[in-house]
């Protein structure tokens, strides 16, 4: 009933060759992402200011990441002096615990949400499930995977991989076991089922005594939350509900007020390529008589230390969720979301996934190389994420293991199995780039031999030349042309 | 030790890079973004803007807004309108007396303001740049349920003394303190395929009044 899950999902190779396969997923993919992006560069091209507007972001937050105790602190104390309470999390299980336990003390067994990456991340809802919580998903997108029983594939569009055909199915068949059911006659025109939401939805949002969202960002010096949307759904799980409940992770706090001015200008055209953003709510602690009267925000690490405590990869904790990156990414495009085994896909994803879970498991330790390094991620980040950099070090960990933080602890990560034949390959090479006569003999051998040279490659190469065309080896090496040509010394070309 | 404390102690860990007593308001941060990007006509473009998100936008003196109020209530048939405390009384004088008028008040739930047809406020800022009108819960907006769930909201924005230019000057003329809503052409989606469609759960439809001179 809360969807399926990404635990023991394959290795990202196995389940983006069947992704690949579905010609109406790729069809439905290309649309997607060709269209958003398009809109995006538009957007970005209004100002003239962009990339002074980039670099500030990516400098608020490597401030706000240096300094990040501090600023929590801060947080914490504005947002009690205004009403609010805070919780600490240092893994899911203890977020989930801590929301679980303050919606049970209600005593309500439904819930609104906000769409939240964070709380995916976690599984709040098939935690709350367990302990006889309903959680109602209100983001018509969201919505449609909770009723599909699906997972999302993409940040901002989570159903991005259905088209309009399935969702009308989806809405007919599952809105009767979960509330209102779909209208007679429902048809596939995008206006006719964002009607059908809202008839879905209406009934629940004006019941609701407990909502839970997330936040885009957090002001330290204020307290104040932030959350963006489009429909209007976030507005009224933030305002309606008793009871308000906000998970956010513990990057998301930005040092001042004033800093707002570069993220609400960065997020909306990167995120759905407008000006602004439908709807923006601000709130800080309660309101008397407007909004909740108990706000709990609940601060979350799971991962997120780990990740600070490399100096590479802490840069993926700028990121902003605006999806910008997954939009014009090759991969992404053709093996589309799910096939990233976790909340985050695309980029993005294949960089924050290893460092908040570890490389432990065969799809972890493959998202690293989800990738063909050609760095257009980077150029569309609005908080200039280097992830190609951090694609390369997530890369020699999983190969070469070494020092790495997992769980708040230090430990020294085992080189991961299945990489024996590339450390092989790596030692075989520095041996003979070390040992010029043996290099030597043995070009000259292979180029004799070039004949027989294979088209696809045995033993462990088999899976390299599988994709690759083995290039074709020369009749002479280099450095046996060089020396025939300039001479011995190599003085003739003076 | 508690959660709030071992999550604390392992960021101070993983920072054990930065140098100690580094300050981080003293480093300097590289604002080379403009404030404003200097539009010709910033109350021009807030028009433009709003449009192109699907608000629709009326002009009006303040000899001629009554009746403009009454006029968009009535093209939407609205029966009942809710009126913010403070709302300047004269805004709703052509308004017949037969359209209800409902009191921005705590016994004004959520499930009673559904049976409402339309909600009419001012606005604390509103912005060229983007085309955004942003309600502080003043005086004259009232809570914030009354403008989400009632499906037809008339914003009045007085210009040019509401109207800033960017999202900076936006920022500095408002109060974290206060909960505030931005709102940006009515409520939209694109979650199907793409598609743009307004009206999910906020109001389907935004009248925006520029009540100028």
């Amino acid at each position: 009933m809360s969807g399926g899950t990404y635990l023991g999902m394959p290795a990202f190779p196995e389940a983006a060759r069947a992704a690949t396969r579905d010609e109406r997923l790729r069809g439905n993919l290309r649309h997607a992402t060709h269209t958003i992006r398009d809109k995006r560069a538009r957007a970005v091209a209004e100002l003239p200011d962009w990339a002074e507007l980039r670099a500030a972001g990516a400098a608020i937050k490597d401030r706000t990441l240096r300094h990040l105790d501090g600023y929590l602190e801060r947080l914490e104390e504005a947002v009690t002096a205004a009403g609010g309470q805070v919780h600490w999390a240092a893994d899911a299980a203890q977020a989930n615990e801590i929301v679980t336990r303050l919606v049970l003390r209600t005593g309500e067994r439904e819930v609104v949400k906000v769409k939240s990456m964070a709380t995916q991340e976690l599984g709040l809802n098939a935690a709350l499930e367990r302990a006889g919580v309903r959680a109602y998903e209100t983001d018509l997108a969201e919505l449609i995977v909770q009723l599909g029983d699906d997972l999302p594939s993409h940040i901002l569009v989570p159903a991005i991989h259905r088209n309009r055909r399935e969702i009308r199915d989806i809405f007919a068949e599952r809105m009767g076991d979960w509330g209102r059911p779909a209208p007679e006659g429902l048809t596939d025109e995008p206006a006719d089922l964002a009607e059908a939401a809202r008839l879905h939805l209406r009934q629940k949002f004006l019941d609701a005594k407990v909502g839970i969202s997330g936040a885009n960002f957090m002001v330290a010096e204020t307290g104040t939350m932030v959350v963006v949307e489009s429909e209007g759904n976030g507005r009224m799980c933030l305002t309606l509900p008793e009871t308000l409940i906000s998970v956010v992770g513990i990057e998301k706090v930005v040092p001042t007020w004033r800093d707002l001015e570069v993220f609400l200008q960065l997020l909306p055209r990167s995120s759905t390529a407008e000006r602004m953003n439908p709807y923006t709510s601000m709130w800080t602690g309660t309101s008397d008589g407007d909004g909740p009267s108990t706000f709990h925000l609940v601060l979350v690490d799971n991962g997120r230390t780990d990740t600070l405590a490399d100096e590479v990869g802490r840069q993926a904790l700028r990121c902003i969720r605006c999806s910008a990156c997954l939009n014009v990414c090759p991969v992404y495009e053709r093996a589309g979301g799910h096939a990233y085994g976790s909340a985050y896909p695309g980029p993005i994803g294949a960089i924050l996934t290893p460092q908040l879970r570890g490389v432990d498991t065969a799809l972890d330790a493959s998202l690293p190389y989800a990738s063909s390094l050609c760095g257009a991620c980077y150029e569309v980040c609005p908080v200039a994420i280097d992830i190609p950099e951090v694609l390369v070090r997530l890369r020699e960990r999983v190969v070469e293991g070494g020092e790495a933080t997992v769980g708040g602890t230090r430990v020294r990560i085992r080189p991961a199995r299945g990489h024996a034949a590339e450390r092989a390959a790596m030692r075989a090479a520095r041996w003979a780039l070390d040992h010029p006569g043996a290099l030597r003999a043995g070009q000259r051998v292979a180029g004799r031999m070039r004949r027989l040279q294979p088209r696809r490659l045995p033993g462990p190469g088999a899976a390299w030349s599988r994709t690759r065309d083995v290039p074709p080896l020369p009749p002479e090496s280099f450095r046996s042309w060089w020396r025939r040509t300039r001479g011995e010394s190599g003085e003739a070309g003076r | 030790m508690n959660a709030r404390e071992v999550v604390l102690g392992r960021v101070r860990r993983a920072l054990a890079d930065v140098p100690r007593g580094e300050e981080p308001e003293r480093e300097p941060l590289e604002r080379g973004y403009l404030e404003s990007h200097q539009p010709a006509d910033p109350v021009e473009l807030l028009a433009e803007n709003l449009a192109d998100y699907r608000a629709l936008v009326h002009r009006a003196t303040a000899g001629e807004l009554p009746g403009l109020v009454a006029r968009l209530l009535a093209e939407r048939g609205a029966s009942s309108v809710v009126v913010p405390a403070g709302l300047p009384p004269g805004w709703l004088a052509e308004v017949p007396d037969e359209v209800r008028r409902v009191a921005d008040e705590e016994a004004a739930t959520a499930r009673l303001l559904d049976g409402v047809d339309s909600v009419v406020t001012g606005c604390a800022v509103a912005i060229a740049e983007t085309g955004t009108v942003v309600l502080d819960a003043g005086p004259d907006q009232g809570r914030r349920r009354i403008t989400l769930v009632p499906d037809h909201h008339v914003c009045v924005v007085a210009v040019p003394e509401r109207v800033v230019d960017s999202v900076p000057l936006a920022l500095r003329r408002l109060d974290p303190s206060r909960p505030l809503t931005w709102i940006s052409g009515p409520s939209a989606t694109s979650d199907i395929e793409l598609d743009r469609v307004e009206g999910v759960h906020g109001p389907r439809r935004l009248d925006v009044v520029l009540l100028g001179a």
